[in-house]
């Protein structure tokens, strides 16, 4: 029994190791993709590297206050100027930048597991359970879910894993409607009936083999979702309503920013900068893999 | 088609419900209540405000209450801003937010769709590629990074607009053009690629066979087509059109209903929230009924599915 269990497995992760070294092959070839790819990788290192950094005094404490040095432009001391109580906006956009990162990368996880699992139990079971799934999905996209977002938010009080939650509970639809659409073409083929033959139960079926089949287009609708959600939860920030002080991301960094905009526009042009910086580099590389995983759909 | 457009409707009610009702119990079993203030408040008083604010009956009793408010067009009064009933509140605000949220949508498509054409059009050349990087440029500066600087050039140092609140009649352009120009860039995108698609079908091979003129195959043959995609991600815009307008009430200070109901959400004032809502959810849902519709109206496939179902 083990040994039949493992095989489909092996020939599985056989078959995606080829899948990807061709995607990658292909990824190489897409020049501005691959920019993106290593500004991106760039960015985030600097913004996880500030953490040590911090802690070894290369650079300032975002925190600290310097009430001798306030409202500095950009000069070599201060890189990218001070704020109006003397805070370093180096070290502030790169403390702001892990909040924002690791918030756009835990809520894509959330929506990403919701839409997964929904969209494949949609799929694999179909009929009347299907067209009650998703017209529950259809009347979900027509609801005002930002609302509910800044609802629960004010309500409940700022906290960090409740951004995810919300963020991750209204960014899962779309992803349900493509993996669905996956898994219904999917549970056709002859390697479910060999799975099924060989006596799997439904949702080890699910888990083990339709899944990960659907890999492609879920790493593709990732990727193009954790810029969503960034935007989402700076949009939050900037309403205040988002990540509080003394915590700060990119949004709450723009939003003092753009208070300040006539004084010391610097505010809002470093963090703006990164921010805007990260948005193209993702977007991009989604739309490359998506070029490189299913070069069908490539667009022209 | 009537049949379509009625069982649209109920099916809108039954969304609307379910918002509100949502809504109400998510509020109330929040915590915090209207009565919270730094002040304490004596407990004599609170009790007295509990009564008045119909807070001291069962939740169902309130719930059904809010039911009634809301269908009779909300009447209740709204705590944060006494003196006046949430109708009054939102007959206030709604003028401002939907005449900025709608100037917001036309400058979308009417930068938006053009652009998409003209680059189709030009596909490969130096006006594709700068229109196209353009409006990639558009997309990676959200509203809430183009917004403080425009007010800074145009409202403080051009003086064209005025940067801050809503009193003179022009006062709604510099916020609407903040909004369109994101949602325009996305737009662009969508209409070039939904053009190209079409350009490629055998029937614009047809219409350039029989010798028509170019701008004809564009306008009249290939936009049908082409602004599929656009005319698909118009629900969505929607919903993304009110989280901007929060933005952009925001930054320049306008009085609208974004304002209050990020105001009323802070405030626990639970009517205005309800009624706002409200008002959110029918923008969402009549205009995604809209998007339906103009679907039909384009694609002639989905409107002869829709005919043979009913």
């Amino acid at each position: 029994m083990e040994a039949i269990e493992t095989a489909p497995e092996f020939a599985a992760a056989e078959k995606g190791s080829s899948l990807g070294k061709d995607a990658w092959f292909r990824l190489k070839k897409n020049r501005l993709a691959m920019i993106c790819l290593w500004v991106f990788v760039a960015i985030t290192v600097l913004c996880v590297g500030g953490l040590p950094a911090e802690k070894l005094g290369l650079i300032a404490d975002p925190n600290a206050i310097n009430l001798e040095d306030r409202s500095v432009g950009p000069s070599a001391e201060y890189w990218m100027g001070t704020d109006h109580i003397g805070r370093d906006i180096f070290s502030r956009i790169l403390a702001g930048g892990r909040i924002s990162l690791m918030v756009g990368f835990l809520a894509t996880l959330v929506s990403m597991t919701i839409g997964v699992v929904y969209g494949s139990v949609a799929g694999f079971f179909g009929g009347r359970l299907d067209s009650v799934m998703m017209r529950i999905v259809d009347i979900l996209y027509a609801l005002p879910f930002m609302i509910f977002v800044i609802i629960l938010t004010t309500f409940f009080g700022n906290k960090l894993w409740l951004l995810f939650i919300a963020i991750g509970a209204v960014e899962w639809l779309t992803m349900a409607r493509i993996v669905r659409g996956q898994v219904m073409s999917l549970k056709k083929m002859e390697f479910v009936e060999a799975a099924r033959s060989l006596g799997l139960g439904n949702w080890k079926l699910i888990f083990r083999h339709l899944i990960p089949n659907t890999l492609g287009p879920v790493i593709i609708y990732t990727t193009l979702t954790v810029p969503a959600v960034m935007l989402l939860e700076s949009v939050l920030s900037f309403l205040g309503l988002g990540v509080m002080p003394p915590d700060s991301s990119w949004g709450t960094l723009i939003k003092e920013g753009a208070d300040r905009m006539l004084t010391t526009p610097w505010l809002l042009i470093f963090p703006a900068l990164f921010f805007s910086a990260t948005l193209f580099c993702l977007n991009f590389l989604g739309d490359g893999l998506r070029d490189a995983l299913d070069p069908k759909t490539s667009k022209d | 088609m009537l049949k379509f457009i009625v069982s649209r409707f109920f099916q809108g009610l039954l969304a609307l419900f379910c918002v509100l009702t949502l809504t109400f119990f998510l509020s109330r079993f929040a915590p915090g209540s209207p009565y919270t203030d730094e002040k304490q408040i004596p407990l004599h008083i609170r009790e007295q405000m509990k009564e008045q604010m119909g807070l001291g009956d069962s939740i169902v009793v309130q719930w059904a209450k809010s039911m009634v408010d809301a269908a009779t067009g909300f009447q209740g009064p709204s705590w944060g801003n006494s003196g006046f009933s949430v109708r009054e509140v939102i007959g206030q605000a709604f003028p401002v937010s939907i005449s900025v949220g709608l100037s917001g949508l036309f400058i979308a498509l009417g930068i938006g769709v053009p652009a998409g054409v003209l680059a189709a059009a030009k596909r490969n050349t130096k006006i594709d590629y700068s229109l196209m990087s353009i409006a990639l440029l558009g997309i990676c500066l959200p509203t809430f990074v183009i917004g403080p600087i425009f007010a800074a050039i145009f409202g403080f140092q051009l003086q064209w607009f005025s940067a801050v609140g809503w009193n003179q009649p022009t006062d709604f352009l510099l916020p609407s053009l903040v909004l369109g120009l994101y949602y325009g860039a996305y737009i662009a995108r969508l209409t070039r690629s939904g053009m190209l698609d079409t350009l490629s079908a055998d029937f614009i091979r047809t219409a350039r066979a029989k010798g028509l003129p170019e701008w004809r195959v564009m306008i009249i043959h290939a936009l049908r087509g082409g602004l599929l995609p656009v005319v698909n991600y118009l629900g969505p815009a929607f919903s993304a059109l009110i989280t901007g307008s929060f933005v952009v009430e925001s930054i320049f200070g306008l009085p609208g209903l974004g304002t209050h109901f990020i105001n009323a959400a802070k405030n626990r004032d639970y009517n205005l929230i309800q009624g706002t809502v409200c008002v959110f959810a029918i923008l969402i849902l009549t205009l995604n009924f809209v998007a339906d519709l103009l679907q039909a109206v384009l694609n002639p496939r989905l409107r002869n599915v829709s005919e043979t179902a009913d």
